[in-house]
């Protein structure tokens, strides 16, 4: 217990340092190049500390909770040595963890906003509807396709590069035939996928399945599921564009 | 007591977030594995403190960060900021009246980034995984500066109104052409840092910034123009992580040879 407080003080210290950047740009340019007083500064002050409690206790979390899970699942299932549940288990946590983001809807409503004013859908309630759930489901088929080909590298030892930057040229290719509309929600897309409690869970895992994979070395070989999670909504969504 | 009812709002979207992962999770583990949970007090007691971390973070940030962010970049956007007291509409501009947003962006996208949690993360992953050879706050640095770049370059592209797909296209090329070059072992990692960078804090901020801007600028929109900003952040970080493994590389090297000059 006393173990617990003493290392959540020091982390408290931590993210005073990680938040101290922020205090110091907004306090300058609200100070120096805008020349406004700050407003409402007991509002700032209650929130600025529970950002930095909130992120002390995330930090805390996530070397209790995250990474051990993550990686107590890679040698599960190695030892278990069924690699269709495997893949089964990896396609789910992507697609799973991608549906529900809520960074996800807020661009996919955008997006059926901007088909609908663009001509490319009916500008009704219900068209617009139908094309926000599906981009959402596409994304999140993205992300779980990228997670199913990202473990599957890693087992094979197959060079991350070679992957990305055909994806990366497919990318360009497909910007070429792809509605100008839907190409920077498409670019963006590949942004918001990941969330906070996604990416430490899948980079345990990465390096959890690299670990107990003889040969397999944890820096160049589990990394790299993230980067297939940002790269595939790209293609998913322009090819969306493209044929709906 | 508004306060404590938004607070409540966001812990429930903190589950619907959460909740699904745990579902899998646990549905995988005790179902398909069939293998009991390790220390499943301290895990449950760690998921609770990533849940309410979070939470806490996120309603601070609503509280005190993202109002005055979103402020400000309104205020440095407007025609009476850039062309100074009196003007209503922007009519005539050159790309250097927008100074001040440029730094802002590059500012406000390094700052943010530091304090990305997911970014934090994967450094202390990275840090764990090469033996201490990638210092946490070396790539989160690295990290930062390459966001900063891409944000300061995204919103000189919405001023200028030149098509977002070239600079894209111009980054995967340099990418490409440093993939080819930098150490083996820090590709996948820079490869990741492009899509851990956006999440929590940087997105909120950096959007306001690119509709502000699409909004007050004439012929610009803010659908067609507003977006992109973020495909600016997620492309840089991995040029700035391949070029600092690439400058530390060619520094050792360096002195390496040097002494064996001294030496010999």
């Amino acid at each position: 217990m006393k173990q617990l407080v003493i290392q959540f003080l020091k982390s408290l210290r931590q993210s005073f340092q990680d938040l101290l950047p922020i205090i110091l740009v907004i306090t300058f340019f609200q100070l120096v190049v805008l020349r406004q007083p700050v407003p409402q500064l007991g509002e700032i002050l209650a929130g600025g500390l529970m950002v930095l409690v909130g992120l002390s206790l995330f930090v805390q979390g996530l070397q209790m909770a995250l990474f051990p899970l993550g990686e107590e699942m890679a040698y599960s299932f190695v030892r278990k040595g069924n690699l269709w549940l495997l893949l089964l288990f990896a396609f789910t946590l992507g697609f799973g963890t991608t549906v529900a983001e809520p960074a996800l809807i807020a661009i996919a409503d955008e997006a059926a906003q901007i088909a609908a004013t663009g001509g490319v859908i009916a500008d009704v309630e219900e068209a617009r509807q139908s094309y926000a759930t599906g981009l959402r489901l596409v994304v999140a088929l993205a992300v779980g396709f990228a997670l199913l080909v990202g473990v599957i590298r890693i087992l094979k030892g197959w060079p991350v590069q070679y992957l990305i930057i055909g994806g990366y040229i497919a990318v360009v290719i497909m910007t070429g035939f792809a509605p100008k509309e839907i190409i920077g929600i498409a670019y963006d897309s590949g942004g918001v996928t990941t969330s906070t409690v996604t990416v430490p869970l899948v980079a345990a895992l990465g390096i959890g399945l690299a670990n107990s994979i003889r040969g397999r070395d944890p820096l160049i070989d589990g990394f790299g599921l993230i980067a297939f999670a940002s790269l595939t909504p790209m293609i998913f969504v322009m090819a969306y564009g493209m044929f709906f | 007591m508004d306060a404590l009812i938004n607070f409540g709002g966001t812990i429930l979207n903190m589950l619907t977030d959460v909740l699904p992962i745990a579902a899998i999770l646990i549905g995988f583990q005790v179902l398909v594995l069939r293998r009991p949970i390790l220390h499943p007090a301290r895990v449950f007691v760690g998921l609770v403190f990533v849940l309410l971390g979070l939470a806490l973070f996120l309603e601070g940030l609503e509280l005190a960060l993202f109002p005055l962010g979103r402020l400000m970049a309104e205020q440095l956007t407007t025609p009476s900021f850039i062309l100074g007291e009196g003007a209503d509409v922007i009519t005539s501009f050159t790309w250097t009246d927008y100074v001040w947003v440029y730094v802002f962006a590059a500012a406000i996208g390094f700052a943010t980034t530091v304090a990305e949690p997911a970014l934090i993360a994967v450094s202390i992953k990275a840090n764990q995984v090469s033996g201490g050879t990638i210092t946490v706050n070396g790539l989160r640095f690295a990290v930062a500066i390459g966001v900063a770049f891409g944000v300061a370059l995204g919103t000189f592209r919405i001023v200028t109104g030149t098509p977002l797909h070239w600079y894209i296209i111009a980054g995967y090329v340099i990418v490409i052409i440093q993939t080819s070059k930098a150490p083996r072992a820090i590709i996948p990692l820079a490869y990741d840092s492009g899509g851990v960078t956006t999440s929590t804090v940087t997105v909120p901020l950096v959007a306001a910034l690119g509709l502000g801007l699409a909004e007050t600028i004439p012929g610009r929109s803010a659908l067609l123009d507003g977006f992109g900003l973020i495909a600016f952040a997620s492309l840089f970080p991995m040029i700035s992580v391949m070029a600092y493994a690439q400058i530390s590389e060619w520094r050792t090297k360096r002195t390496r040879k040097t002494d064996s000059d001294n030496s010999s």
